[in-house]
């Protein structure tokens, strides 16, 4: 069941009461993130950084991998004269920085699109003919029918007191 | 930059909207517009049928995009004997191309990555272009290293893997550090550039009516939904993403300059180089920007959103970055004298007053040096035809620059009978040219069918999106310290 409200402002205080009446399974829609929000919905910390963390690592392994196996193992070749032990490791550093960023950046577009379950081409709030307004100027607060708290009664009780507009009942197809 | 109120004659309107807010400062969306204006008016730019004058400059810089390729195409089947390098000057157009197109890209990560890390709100109006301009400007820096190794379908060499003798690259070596720097470069900023677009094409995708237009924006906004939820784990990688761009963009300028400081020839010997060229590239990327920009702003009616502060603010981060451009030529003039090496001496002088002396006059003394000057004064910030001319100076001036550094470099080198001079060939010329055609056809391209200002951004700066706006009672702490994302 899904409402809509008049400013980001609404939306963010409509949230709160939400979040505070015991819901879980909600969520707000809004042209842009607005400042906050994540608090007024109970939500922590994204994690996302952690998966960054383990790409990064990744990169820098692989660099190291790619460096020190053929120059120092496989296929060691003086060049220019310079040594092939540890006084040569100030050299790899600039393709160890670089694919640490390389592989990091990688997985921050990659572990946002999982997390966020993207790509999704088909979701049933797509049925809401008001929703196309969610990218340009609308605000929306959406409560699931699989909420365990969810009845159609008390969604609509609590979207109307927060000030919500136009409540829907969308349905999954 | 600073972020007080620098143009007067717009701070009477906006009174009302920042009575809550402890500093009146100038808005960075003039005429109070609202979320619905920016939609309208940004997307609308997409889909209105192409206007005449768009038709016009594409077929003409496709023209000499194409002949541009025509040469290169020329350039392989041949060899690089159809350009002038030779002995003593093996490095001429194709690296000094090289360098001016990577260094212009890299205004565009500034915009995006580092002003975003700093909090600069005023960068969410041009850090969409900026970032397409900046993959443009890589994607024609590429060309060159690319051919100029002569033999292109050698250049597998480059990558790490082992050659027919069994020989791997030599990872120690600055030139391998370069094609590394520069593909991460490209993938890194091709990847921010689209996570910032994904809200933006799904708004195109809501608003669209043609049934193709509407499955294509789709597909490629991955169903987008604004949904909070997303949104958290968006802005995480966002910011993740200029975390990384920030210290990989301060990089590749560093890494591309190691080319030369790692070389021991005079004037490409010394320590000042990752500085200097990081400046030059910021400095040029600007210069870039605003050209662009300029015409842009003027014939969509985007006065609005790219106001007189933005033209403003990057005006004086070309007088910044221009100003230790100049210390750097200074202090390259002070270290060759002061050094005692003849051989560094004779290089400065030569630069001054040998054969490419006007390039030095001109380009890097009048361009660059002492046309930023101007932005000192107010007055010429805020005339748009000063700012055009400084920017159209510094372009020039920048690409003189590169070619003083690599060609007066190399043609007078230690033994006078193996000097010799640089001439380059209609082939130099027209690839050149021709990288200009690409660029400009792919720009005009983008501002066509995608969004040139971030929507999704530039609505956050607006007072009315702080969750707080309208109820100056309660004054919460967040707001007042102007803490929103951007």
């Amino acid at each position: 069941m899904g409402a809509e409200y008049q400013s980001p402002a609404a939306l963010y205080e409509a949230a709160k009461r939400v979040r505070d009446a015991g819901f879980k399974r909600w969520d707000v829609h809004s042209p842009f993130p607005i400042h906050g929000m994540d608090d007024a919905m109970g939500l922590g910390k994204s994690w996302l950084s952690a998966a960054v963390l383990c790409g990064g690592i990744t990169g820098f392994i692989t660099a190291m991998t790619v460096e020190f196996g053929p120059s120092w193992f496989i296929y060691p070749l003086v060049v220019h004269g310079k040594p092939f032990d540890w006084r040569t490791v100030p050299a790899f550093f600039p393709i160890m920085f670089e694919l640490t960023v390389l592989f990091s950046a990688f997985t921050a577009f990659f572990a946002m699109l999982i997390m966020n379950g993207l790509p999704r081409w088909y979701h049933p709030i797509f049925n809401w003919e008001r929703f196309s307004r969610a990218t340009d100027d609308g605000f929306f607060l959406v409560i699931e029918a699989r909420d365990p708290r969810f009845t159609e009664m008390e969604a609509r009780e609590v979207l109307e007191q927060t000030g919500g507009q136009h409540i829907t009942l969308i349905h999954e197809d | 930059m600073d972020a007080s109120p620098t143009a007067p004659d717009v701070i009477a309107g906006e009174a009302s909207a920042s009575v809550e807010r402890p500093l009146a400062r100038v808005p960075l969306v003039l005429n109070k517009r609202n979320f619905t204006w920016i939609t309208e008016r940004i997307s609308g730019v997409v889909e209105e049928t192409a206007p005449r004058w768009w038709w016009v400059s594409f077929t003409f810089t496709s023209l000499i995009a194409a002949f541009g390729l025509f040469c290169l195409g020329y350039q392989i089947s041949t060899g690089v004997g159809v350009w002038g390098l030779n002995h003593p000057v093996g490095w001429a157009w194709d690296i000094t191309n090289f360098v001016f197109w990577i260094g212009i890209g890299h205004a565009g990560t500034l915009i995006s990555a580092i002003l975003f890390l700093l909090r600069q709100k005023w960068r969410t109006s041009i850090n969409r272009s900026a970032e397409a301009m900046t993959l443009f400007a890589v994607i024609c820096a590429a060309i060159f290293p690319g051919v100029h190794v002569g033999r292109v379908w050698m250049a597998w060499y480059l990558a790490p893997l082992p050659n027919n003798y069994g020989i791997w690259p030599n990872f120690r070596s600055p030139l391998l550090w370069d094609v590394f720097a520069v593909s991460t470069y490209f993938s890194v900023s091709v990847l921010f550039w689209y996570t910032g677009l994904i809200p933006d094409l799904a708004t195109l995708r809501d608003r669209s009516t043609a049934k193709i237009k509407k499955f294509l924006f789709g597909i490629f906004a991955f169903g987008w939904r604004g949904s909070n939820r997303n949104w958290r784990h968006y802005e995480m990688a966002y910011l993740l993403l200029a975390g990384l761009a920030t210290p990989l963009v301060l990089s590749v300028h560093s890494v591309v300059s190691f080319d030369f400081a790692t070389s021991i020839l005079p004037t490409w010997h010394t320590t000042i180089f990752p500085p200097y060229f990081v400046a030059g590239a910021i400095f040029g990327g600007f210069a870039m920007v605003l050209t662009l920009l300029i015409p842009a702003r003027a014939i969509f009616k985007l006065q609005d959103v790219i106001t007189a502060q933005h033209i403003d603010k990057m005006a004086k981060i070309i007088l910044l970055t221009g100003s230790i451009v100049s210390y750097a030529y200074a202090m390259e003039f002070f270290v060759a004298w002061y050094s005692g090496n003849q051989y560094e001496k004779f290089a400065f002088f030569n630069r001054i007053f040998g054969p490419y002396w006007w390039y030095w006059w001109t380009g890097m003394l009048f361009c660059n040096a002492l046309s930023p000057q101007l932005f000192w004064f107010k007055w010429c910030r805020h005339n748009i035809f000063v700012v055009y001319f400084v920017c159209m100076c510094v372009n020039a001036g920048m690409w003189f620059e590169r070619f003083i550094i690599i060609v007066g470099g190399l043609h007078r080198d230690f033994l006078p009978s193996s000097w010799g001079l640089f001439i380059p060939t209609w082939v130099d010329i027209w690839t050149f040219v021709g990288t200009f055609g690409i660029f400009t056809s792919l720009f005009l391209l983008f501002i066509r069918y995608l969004p040139m200002i971030a929507m999704s951004e530039i609505k956050i700066v607006l007072p009315e999106a702080d969750p707080h706006y309208g109820t100056p009672q309660q004054h919460h702490p967040v707001a007042a310290g102007g803490k929103e994302r951007n």
